[in-house]
């Protein structure tokens, strides 16, 4: 048996909550640089609770970015691919900061919050953790000329995640003063306190379900995280790790940064043509190469269906017949459809291929090309 | 039957006459995570020192079970083949997953020594 995981290193960043998940028995793993809970327990029952009632998880190591400024919603149009200057206060919209060369430096979320002061409103940009640099370094290049600044709030921030079917009943046990959450619409957010601490409540998520991003000063975080504990224990609230994360977000075909979105993806490649305001904005950093569009042969995302219990997993080659034809970017043996699922970049001439395999260390898994996503709560119900 | 002996790829061997009993250990079972399909070699087959001869796959990754020594397989536990949870359940135990007949001397250690390697 060889051992997998790194283990995080002292040098690892620490959230403001890693001394909870140690007391609670988590396993830590490095990730992007951080000491990360990858599970508490089992990861599958971890996944199951967010399926079935609602799981928490702890998600400060993502990057929190202030953008303020009269001219910050048209520095945003410049720097990221999306139309951000449209959202509505406490809005929220998925978005993307593109490469020159039309590549994905990251998938980030935006939310217009309200400014201090003038009234005039700011953003918050959440980029992945792995990250951070990249896009405070893009963010730093391509606000010349615009009255704006930018603020790295990561360290003094928490994010922590509810969701699940009794998402909403958990975070509204927790005596957050704010407007009614039931009336919160998906990708909205709303301006909340707990315990006389500002929270960022937000109806996003990245696992397929109903649920809540709760954004508050690092200091408080314990408390925040305890209060949702303690309203959990009526609702079946199960901590959840890094690994249950994954495998949820995989079953709901959203992407994953490093794995289906790269510096040498565009982002029509991935399905994310949409996010691209072409139309609707002028000038921004990438637009002449999303014009231009990818090469006629670039591979595009597919995703893949396959029978039995193993699992293709990200790097294993995709063949079409006894050709490779692309590689697989994320993969697992579905937790809720107990079959293996994956996400491939493939030639566009197999995307629609009924002769596709993925070859699983030397052993061809046969696989059926299918729409994303794999899993909607919709569907299900 | 013998005390429980280990190998550096976390592995854990009882010896009862000329017959071992290979599992991974508690360590290696909390590093993989849930295990949720277990490929075993078939009865018969022969195998190298260092060889893998079986799989165990997690959600999140996937093991491999590497043979301490050379010999043949003599039984596989079909019960984890069935419910791989055995793995995490009792890994050291009913989670055993193949019985060799080693035909070389397997170099392996014991709890302390391997205690040492996974602190």
């Amino acid at each position: 048996m060889t051992a997998t995981g790194t283990p995080p290193s002292e040098a690892a960043g620490r959230t403001p909550l890693l001394a909870v998940h140690e007391a609670a028995g988590a396993q830590l793993i490095d990730f992007a640089g951080w000491a990360m809970p990858v599970r508490y327990g089992s990861d599958l029952a971890e996944h199951q609770a967010v399926r079935e009632r609602a799981g928490l998880f702890d998600l400060s190591h993502m990057a929190e970015i202030r953008v303020r400024g009269a001219e910050s919603a048209a520095f945003l149009d410049h720097a990221l691919a999306g139309r951000l200057s449209a959202i509505e206060l406490w809005q929220a919209k998925y978005s993307l900061l593109l490469a020159e060369q039309g590549g994905i430096v990251d998938d980030v979320i935006v939310y217009r919050t309200a400014g201090t002061g003038t009234g005039a409103s700011e953003f918050l940009v959440v980029a992945n953790a792995s990250n951070r640099t990249a896009v405070l370094d893009a963010l730093a290049a391509r606000v010349a000329g615009f009255d704006a600044t930018i603020d790295d709030e990561t360290d003094d921030t928490a994010l922590v995640a509810v969701q699940g079917p009794a998402a909403a009943a958990i975070v509204g046990a927790i005596g957050l003063e704010s407007e009614p959450i039931e009336q919160l619409r998906y990708y909205r957010s709303l301006p909340a306190v707990f315990e006389g601490e500002d929270v960022l409540l937000a109806r996003t998520g990245y696992t397929g379900e109903d649920g809540f991003e709760l954004y508050i000063a690092a200091h408080a975080a314990e408390d925040l995280w305890r209060a949702l504990v303690l309203a959990g224990e009526a609702h079946g609230l199960a901590l959840c790790g890094l690994a249950a994360r994954d495998t949820l977000r995989l079953e709901a075909g959203m992407p994953l940064y490093g794995h289906e979105l790269s510096l040498d993806t565009l982002p029509a490649q991935v399905g994310l043509g949409r996010v691209v305001a072409l139309k609707t904005k002028g000038d921004f950093v990438g637009r002449s190469a999303v014009e231009a569009g990818p090469a006629a042969d670039a591979p595009v995302l597919v995703g893949l269906t396959a029978e039995g219990r193993r699992a293709p997993r990200a790097g294993y080659p995709v063949l079409d017949g006894d050709r490779v034809v692309g590689t697989v970017t994320s993969g697992a043996l579905s937790p809720t459809l107990g079959h293996p699922i994956a996400m491939a970049l493939v030639e566009p001439g197999s995307a629609t291929s009924d002769a596709l395999s993925v070859d699983v260390r030397g052993t061809r898994l046969p696989a059926a090309a299918t729409d994303l996503p794999f899993y909607t709560r919709e569907a299900r119900a | 039957m013998s005390e429980t002996q280990y190998t550096p790829d976390h592995e854990w061997v009882r010896t009862d006459g000329d017959v071992a009993t290979i599992g991974i250990t508690e360590f290696a079972q909390a590093a993989l995570g849930d295990v949720v399909f277990v490929d075993l070699p078939g009865v018969g087959r022969s195998f190298a020192s260092g060889e893998a001869i079986g799989e165990i796959e997690s959600t999140k990754s996937v093991g491999e079970l590497i043979a301490p020594a050379a010999g043949e397989v003599v039984e596989v536990n079909d019960e984890v083949a069935g419910d791989p949870t055995l793995v995490n359940s009792a890994a050291e135990g009913d989670g055993w997953l193949v019985k060799v007949r080693f035909s070389e001397q397997p170099a392996l250690l014991d709890e302390a020594a391997y205690r040492e390697l996974t602190d």
